[in-house]
This record gives structure tokens, sequence and C-alpha cells, in this order.
């Protein structure tokens, strides 16, 4: 009996629950795919480097997942107590027909149950399928090997999944069960009869509170997006609190002069069905200020955090292309400290152990580069140590700098298919790529500055460093390196021996064995020299795929925290205002249908109902926007490390996922609204 | 001048196996200038006659003739057009936009209408003027009294200047008082401004303020005649004749 008439209240109000059954449907889905995540990426060919990411990935998710299901339950409470809110009067029928409140308690109880199964029934197979794409997303994300994929279903996030929306729903249980128990008959009655009258604000003191709104929001942009290299922590705290005020600061007066100022244009409130569809929509904006606010600064962040993270990776992978231009690279010298090494030819190192270094390498270059003693970057500043210097402290070292002779720095340049340098005879050029680097360095440079190695006295062909690097890296990583004459040099300063190549191979996977193997032949070198010389080889090989492994580690993390976060405060915002947005054209049909009997065509009704719920979603989102502009400026200063390549696709990619899920949203709230609208044709 | 042509419509509700004649069979024509009172008891298909002529509802058979155009045929894409331009509807429930001030509310059937603004301001300001809720206007419906509301919704009824005003039990929620005051209002619209009204009643008070009563009963015409040169009163005791005639229902109904 009991499940029978929920069964029928479901059915009834079906409507009202489609809003909530489709939010945790998404939930549902979505928390799943998130936690299945690591067991679909066991599947993918991706480098050790990149599963122990993976791992690291694992772990930060199960502690995110906790804070997401709180986001999700907060959301599902909320959810509930709307549907509550919309059925008072229900219940109050059933109590006058003499039911008692726990049986209207048990009634809720079966419906939650109902609903929650639905929802885990339908929404677990929806993750299911969701989580084969992302594992194709994942896959093109970061350039992983899809060939064994396989059709898989996670277990344990199954598992996981049931058990935390299982909670979930029984927080909401009793949630509805505590109000049920407190409510009284008259007050469920009356709950329907709206005298809501309409808040008026007084407008002068909604301009004053915008104007000081306005000029918060202004300070806090400026110190974090323009002023960014100067912002204290303890400063960034305040904006970020000032943010926050102003934001609901400039909701609270933006709801009340919205309707002023298009009330004082009276030509276009005065014009079809303008003056009603304004006075809805701040009638709406009025009565949700707060939510609002919330669900501005979701917007916010998750728009930051998708284009910070996408931005990440696109970095990361172009670094990778930039930075890494050969396949591998061998470095070595004797010796255990880098400023205290003594040359060896890494080509006879190999040859001793019984190895041929070049047997693999299609192509290759064998240079060495050189160290003066004396040649240290606080002797060449010497006495010049201004105020430059000690802000840049930490980058000017006692270390020997690194001369690289010109002709090798071009025959790595040719392999490497970059601009050659050339240089006169007492020339010498800094080559830098490291952005703080380049600004210490260039302040002290001149043109024509001079410079002491090895007896000789060189001049500064250019004023400042010239943007280059010789080694392989992720990223922008080198800090200068001073391209000399070949005869400036000495043999004496020889250091550190060098051999870049690309292997003899196209085959991807081929590349990838080769890495391995070169890694594990360059310790049995080490171990070979150690057994015959007793002394410590100091060096290592570098290869692009264990460079890009690791980059990619750090990528595919980001990324996922960035995409799991936004997706689900991007749920949560859409569902939070396709709720309201919904039960208030519930409230707003009996409006409608006299529009209609006054004669209002249908196009017109629908083009203002279209107008409400599109500014009603794009409110929140284009101040979030906003924010988003100075946030991501922010966002892009804390990264700059990576460098940040290919904003634009970033926010191409973050601009098509809200499109998709919020637009979805809003797209799915307008036809329930306008189906909501049209049922009730007769008064 | 003949304005409004009731052609033998039927109206049926419900399946074949339980069908409701609402109406069977009415007839009667309206002249520009009347103000006709439509009687009978509850149930008797006064509402459903009200919204066959209004387009809200369309008649099983028979034709209805708006200035000699044939309203039942019309497109369902030019019923708004007609609402909007010749019709002025006024309900039991005032349903008047509750989020809207008096002055919204009036100027709606104009903006709807697309008149410009100033043309707008001019004519709500007369009407409200001709009602007497001058005083009103910058009000919500929340903040009005019945009477208040009632005639607020007559002025959006006739601001557009409609050819047929219609009134569904426009007193049915008004106290005696503020009912008298609105059907006095109703009387100076249709002598002074040539309004064409036609009010559903089953009150014989409110129907005395006609000059013509049409009593419905089952769905079919019983009786109908005009004031002519009687008085209020005289009218009104004509009224109650045929109501004790057409048996204890109505007044039931009060
Ligand atoms: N939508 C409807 N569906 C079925 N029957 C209806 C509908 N509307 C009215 N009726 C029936 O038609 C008859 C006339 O109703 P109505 O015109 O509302 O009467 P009145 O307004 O005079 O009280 C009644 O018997 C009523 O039950
Ligand atoms: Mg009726």
């Amino acid at each position: 009996m009991l499940f029978k008439l929920s069964l029928s209240n479901i059915r009834r109000s079906l409507k009202d629950y489609a809003v909530y059954f489709f939010t945790l449907l998404i939930g549902v889905a979505v928390f799943y795919v998130f936690n299945a995540i690591s067991t679909q990426t066991a599947f993918l060919k991706i480098s050790s480097d990149t599963h122990e990411a993976v791992d690291i990935l694992k772990t930060l998710l199960s502690g995110m997942s906790v804070f997401v299901a709180g986001v999700l339950g907060l959301l599902i409470v909320y959810a509930s107590r709307f549907l509550m809110k919309r059925r008072h009067r229900e219940f109050a029928l059933y109590m006058m027909l003499g039911m008692n409140k726990s049986k209207i308690s048990a009634l809720l109880l079966t419906e939650t149950l109902l609903i929650g199964l639905g929802s885990l029934v339908i929404g677990l197979p929806v993750g299911i399928g969701l989580s084969q794409l992302m594992s194709a997303l994942v896959a093109g994300l970061f350039e992983a090997d899809m060939s064994e994929y396989r059709f898989i279903v996670s277990g344990g996030a199954v598992l996981k999944t049931c058990l935390y929306f299982g909670l979930m729903y029984v927080v909401v249980m009793l949630f509805n069960s505590f109000m049920i128990s407190k409510s009284k008959l008259i007050d469920l009655m009356n709950s329907g009869k709206r005298s809501e009258k309409p808040k008026l604000k007084n407008p002068v003191f909604c301009v004053l509170i915008f104007i000081v709104a306005v000029l918060m929001l202004g300070y806090a942009y400026y110190n974090v997006g323009i002023a960014t290299k100067v912002l204290s922590q303890k400063k960034l705290y305040i904006c970020i609190i000032m943010g926050c005020i102003s934001t609901f600061l400039i909701f609270w007066s933006v709801s009340g002069m919205l309707l002023k100022t298009v009330m004082s244009m009276k030509k276009t409130y005065f014009r079809g069905l303008n003056c009603f569809t304004f006075r809805q929509l701040s009638g709406k904006v009025n009565t949700v200020v707060v939510s609002m606010t919330i669900i501005c600064l979701m917007l916010f962040l998750t728009i930051c955090a998708l284009c910070a993270s996408f931005s990440l990776r696109n970095t990361l992978n172009s670094n990778i292309r930039e930075f890494c231009p050969v396949d591998v690279e061998y470095e070595l010298a004797i010796g255990n400290y880098f400023d205290d090494l003594t040359y060896c030819d890494i080509e006879e190192a190999y040859a001793e152990g019984g190895y041929d270094l070049c047997e693999n390498l299609s192509e290759y270059v064998h240079i060495n580069i050189y160290k003066d003693r004396g040649f240290t970057m606080s002797a060449l500043i010497g006495d010049k140590k201004d105020e430059q210097a000690s802000k840049y402290r930490f980058l000017i070292s006692d270390f020997p700098e690194t001369i690289v002779r010109v002709s090798d720095y071009n025959k790595v340049m040719e392999l490497y298919g970059r601009d050659t340098l050339e240089l006169g005879e007492d020339e010498f050029i800094v080559v830098c790529n490291y952005s703080e680097s380049e600004d210490v360095r260039n302040h002290f440079m001149s043109k024509g500055m001079e410079l002491n190695i090895f007896g000789n006295t060189l001049h500064s062909k250019y004023d400042k460093c010239i943007d280059g690097f010789l080694f392989m890296s992720a990223q922008r990583s080198n800090n200068g390196l001073y391209i000399v004459p070949d005869d400036a040099v000495d043999e004496s300063g020889r250091d550190m021996d060098y051999v870049f190549g690309n292997f003899n191979t196209d085959d991807p996977d081929e590349k990838a064995a080769l890495s391995a193997a070169e890694h594990k032949r360059y310790d049995e070198v080490r171990e070979a020299f150690h057994n015959n010389h007793g002394e410590d080889i100091f060096g290592e090989c570098v290869t692009r795929d264990e460079l890009k492994a690791s980059s990619v580690g750090l990528g595919a993390i980001v990324t996922f925290l960035g995409l799991y976060l936004g997706l689900v405060f991007l749920i949560a915002c859409g569902a939070m205002l396709a709720l309201k947005e919904l039960s208030d054209n519930v409230d707003s049909a009996p409006r409608y249908a006299m529009l209609r009997r006054l004669g209002v065509e249908e196009k017109d009704i629908e083009r203002s109902l279209l107008v409400q719920s599109g500014l009603f979603f794009l409110l929140p989102l284009l101040l979030a926007a906003l924010h988003s502009i100075f946030g991501m400026r922010f966002g892009l200063y804390v990264l700059t490390v990576f460098g940040n390549t290919g904003l634009g696709p970033s926010i191409a990619l973050t601009a098509v996922i809200l499109a998709l899920i919020y637009g979805g949203y809003f797209l799915i709230t307008y036809l329930c609204s306008r189906s909501i609208i049209r049922e009730r044709k007769e008064l | 001048m003949e304005l409004l042509k009731i052609d033998h419509i039927e109206k049926y509700y419900g399946s074949r196996s339980s069908l409701t004649k609402a109406i069977d069979d009415i007839s009667f024509t309206v002249d520009k200038g009347e103000f006709t009172a439509i009687m009978g008891a509850s149930g008797s298909g006064k509402t459903t006659l009200l919204n066959v002529i209004s387009t809200i509802d369309r008649v099983t058979s028979g034709h209805i003739y708006l200035e000699g155009q044939d309203i039942t045929e019309l497109k369902s894409g030019k019923l708004g057009k007609f609402r909007r331009e010749k019709l002025g509807f006024i309900f039991q429930d005032f349903n008047l936009l509750d989020t809207l001030t008096a002055f919204e509310n009036i100027s709606l059937a104009l903006t709807i209408q697309k008149l410009p603004h100033d043309e707008i301001e001019k004519r709500v300001r007369k009407v409200a003027e001709e009602l007497g809720i001058t005083e009103v206007l910058e009000k919500y419906p929340y903040q009005m009294s019945g009477g208040q509301k009632q005639r607020v919704a007559s002025a959006r009824a006739i601001v557009t200047e409609p050819s047929l005003v219609l009134a569904d039990e426009p007193t049915g929620a008004l106290d005696s008082k503020a009912a008298k005051q609105l059907l006095e209002r109703f009387n100076y619209l249709n002598s002074e401004r040539g309004a064409t009204i036609m009010m559903v009643t089953h009150d014989s008070f409110t129907a005395s303020y006609a000059k013509r009563v049409i009593f419905i009963k089952d769905g079919k015409i019983f009786n109908e005649f005009n004031r002519g040169n009687d008085s209020r009163k005289e009218f009104f005791n004509r009224i109650i004749d045929v109501v004790t005639l057409l048996g204890g229902d109505v007044s039931d109904a009060l």
C-alpha cells in the first residue's frame, strides 16, 4: 500500500522529481567515473613513471571523493528540501485525512529509497559507459596507447559509489523525517498560499552598495590579477574574502537595481512582455542572492580549475616537443659533485666496459663543456650587488659557469633543428631560457661587456641573453650557458662529456624498449668503471620517453583533479539553478495561463520564459567569467615555471565543457519549464 | 447593430459513455452597446458559454460570429490576435498578476499590442480615472481590496477598447458594497463609453444592473427579456420571478 502510494506520488510529481533524479543520476555517474579511473588506466599502456603518478592520483582522489561526496550530499539535501516544500500541502491533506506523521515519514522513506535505488540502478551503468569514454579521453590527453584496452567494470568503484550514496540517502531520510516530525498541520496548509510581497530595496542604497562592491572587486582584481608579483599570501587571503563578499553584494544590489534600471527605460519596459519578464526575473533573483553567490563562486572555481589544468597539460606536452628535440642524451664525467668533476671521454668509457655507445643511434653529436674554476656568476657580478642582486640572491651562485664552444653548440643545434649562432673572434653570447635567470643576467649585461676566461678577454655580442638551451629538459630550465669562440677555451677546462642522439628506429614501442635498455646499459658502464678504476662516474642517461612520462604524470594528476572538481561543481550549480527555476515556474503557471487569456502569443510567452531562464543562468556565469579572467592571470603566474602555452585551446575546451553541462542544464530547464507552463491551459 | 451572433452552438464534454451536454443548442444575438447578463444555476453552462465565445474553448458544433467574422473557424495562430484586439476579460478571481503593480497590470493589455509608451500611459490614466482607481495605480494586488482589484481587472479589460467585454461572475468574490460600486462602473462604461458587456452571474442583484438578461438551464436558453424602461428595482423583481420559476437552484447558489 505504502509502496503503491509512494510510486504514484513519484509519478504524479514527475516534473519536480525529474531534475532531482537527473541530478542524482549524474552525481552517481560522475562519482563512479572518477573512482574507477585507476582501474581504467591500468589497461592503458603508459610507462611505469606514469603509473606512479596514477598511484598518487588514486590517493588524492580517494581523499577528494570524500570532499566531493560532501558537496553532492549537500546538493541532495538541498534538492530534497526543495521537493518537500513543494509538497507541504499534499502532506497537510494526508494529515487531515487522518494519516499520522510516522506514516508520512515512512512514505517519504519509501520514496527516497525508490528514488535512491533508481538513481543507482540507472546511474551506475551510465557511469560505467562514461568511464570507457573517459579512458579514451585520458589516452588522448596523455598520448597513451589504447591498443590493449578493453571494456571493464570496476567493482571497487561500484561498491564505493553505492556506499557513499547509500549514506547520503540515509542522511536525506533522517533529515526528511525530522522535518515532518517538527512540522505543524496549520503551517503545512498555509505554505501554498503565498502572499509573498515583492521585496523592494531602496534604489539609492542599492547603487551605493553596488559602487562599494565594484570598488572592492576592483581592488581584489588589481592585486590578484595585475599586481600579482608583489602579492603576499596574507593579501591574497584578504582579496579572496573581499571577492566573496563583493560577489554577494553585487547580486544583492543588482537584484534591487536591475528592475529599477529597466523600469526607468520606459520605452523598453512598456514594450511587449518586458514588464512581466523583468518583474519575474527580479523576484527570482531577489530570493536567491545567497545561492547565486555560491553558484557564481563555484562556477569561478570550475572555470579556473578546468582552464588551469588544460593549460598545464598543453604546456607540458608542448614543452616536451620543444625542449626534448632528440631521443636521448648521455652525460658523463668522473667525480662525485658537479662543481668538481674530471673530464672523461664518454665513448671510451663505454668501450672500456665492452659497449658501443652509438650502436643504437642513427645520428648523434659528441661534445663536451668547459668550466673555468674562477669564473662564477658572483665573480662576474663582483661588487655590483644592488637591489636586483639581493632580490634574486638564490640565482647568483658561486658555482663555475658553463662554457660551450660555438662549433659544439652549433653541431647540437643542427641536430636539434634549431638556429645556429655566429661569433666574432673575441665575442661571446649568453644563451638562457629560464625567465628569472634571464632577468637577472640581463640586468647585469651590456653590449661589449668584458669577460675573462682561461686568460682570454671576450666581449658580449649582445646586450642581453639569447633564448635557447642545450640540455634536454621537460621545461624551460636553462639558466645560462656561455657560448665562446672555439679557441677561447683551454683543454684543461674540459668538464662534462655529452652525446646527443636519435635512436635508429621510428617505432614508439621500440623507442620505449631502447630507452629502458639504455638506462640499464649506463648502470652497467657505471659499475664496470668503478670496478676498473675505483672511481665514481658522475652523470646519467636522459631519454625523451622518461622525461615525457614524469611530466605527463604530473599533468595527469592536475588535469584529473581539475576535471573532477570542475565537473562536480558544475553539476551542483546547474542542478541548484534548475531546481529553483522549475519550482518557480510551477508557481508561475497560472500567470502564463492568464497571459494567454489576454491574447499573448505563444511565441512571446516562450520568449519571455527564455529571457527569464537565460538571464537567470547567465547572471552568475557572467560574474564568474569576469572573476576568472583575473583568477586565471594569477593561476598563470603561479604556473609560469612550466611556461604557459596553449591558453587559447584551454579556454576553448573549458567553454565547450561549460556549454555542454551548464548549457545542458539550462536547456533541460527551459524545455521542462515550457511544458510546465503549457500544461495547465485551462484556468 | 448586430455585434455578436451565436448560431446553434453545442458543447459536449467527456467520452461517448459519459457525455455532458454543457451547451445544448443555444442561439442569440447581442447588439453593439448592449449590457447583457447571462444567468443560471451552478453547472448550467454559463462559464462554458463564455469560454467558447472567448475562444478559450471550442464548440462541438454551431457557429459564433463577432463583427461578421466566424470565430469558431479561427486558426489557432490567429486566436491570440483576436483575443488581444477584440475582447476584454474580467474573472471572478480578478486574475491580476501579483508581481505587477496596478498600473503595469492595466498597461500589459496595451504593451502586448505594441503600442507606444506615451499612448499607453495616457490611456491607463484615463481609464483609471473613470474607474476611480487612480490612487492605487502604484500598488500591488496584495495591497488592494477585492473591489479595487476587480476594478483594476475591469480597467485592464476595457483599456484596449475591445468590441466585447466578457465578465465571468465579476462580483462573485466581492462584498455587496464593492459589488455595487463595480456594477455602477460597468453601467458607466456601458452608457458613457459605449462598451458592449456580457456578464455571467448567478446573482439576481448583479444581473439587475444589466439591460438584458438571458436565463440558461441545463445548457438551453430558458428565458430572456430586456429591462426596457423599468427601474432597476422593477427589473430586479422580474428577474427574481424567473429565478423562482427556474427552481431553487439559483438562490441555493447565492
Ligand atoms: N472541462 C470539463 N470537462 C468535463 N465537463 C465539464 C468541463 N467543464 C464543465 N463541465 C461540465 O459542463 C457543465 C457546465 O459547466 P459550467 O459551464 O462550468 O457551469 P457554470 O459556469 O454555469 O457553473 C457542468 O455539468 C460541468 O460539470
Ligand atoms: Mg462558472
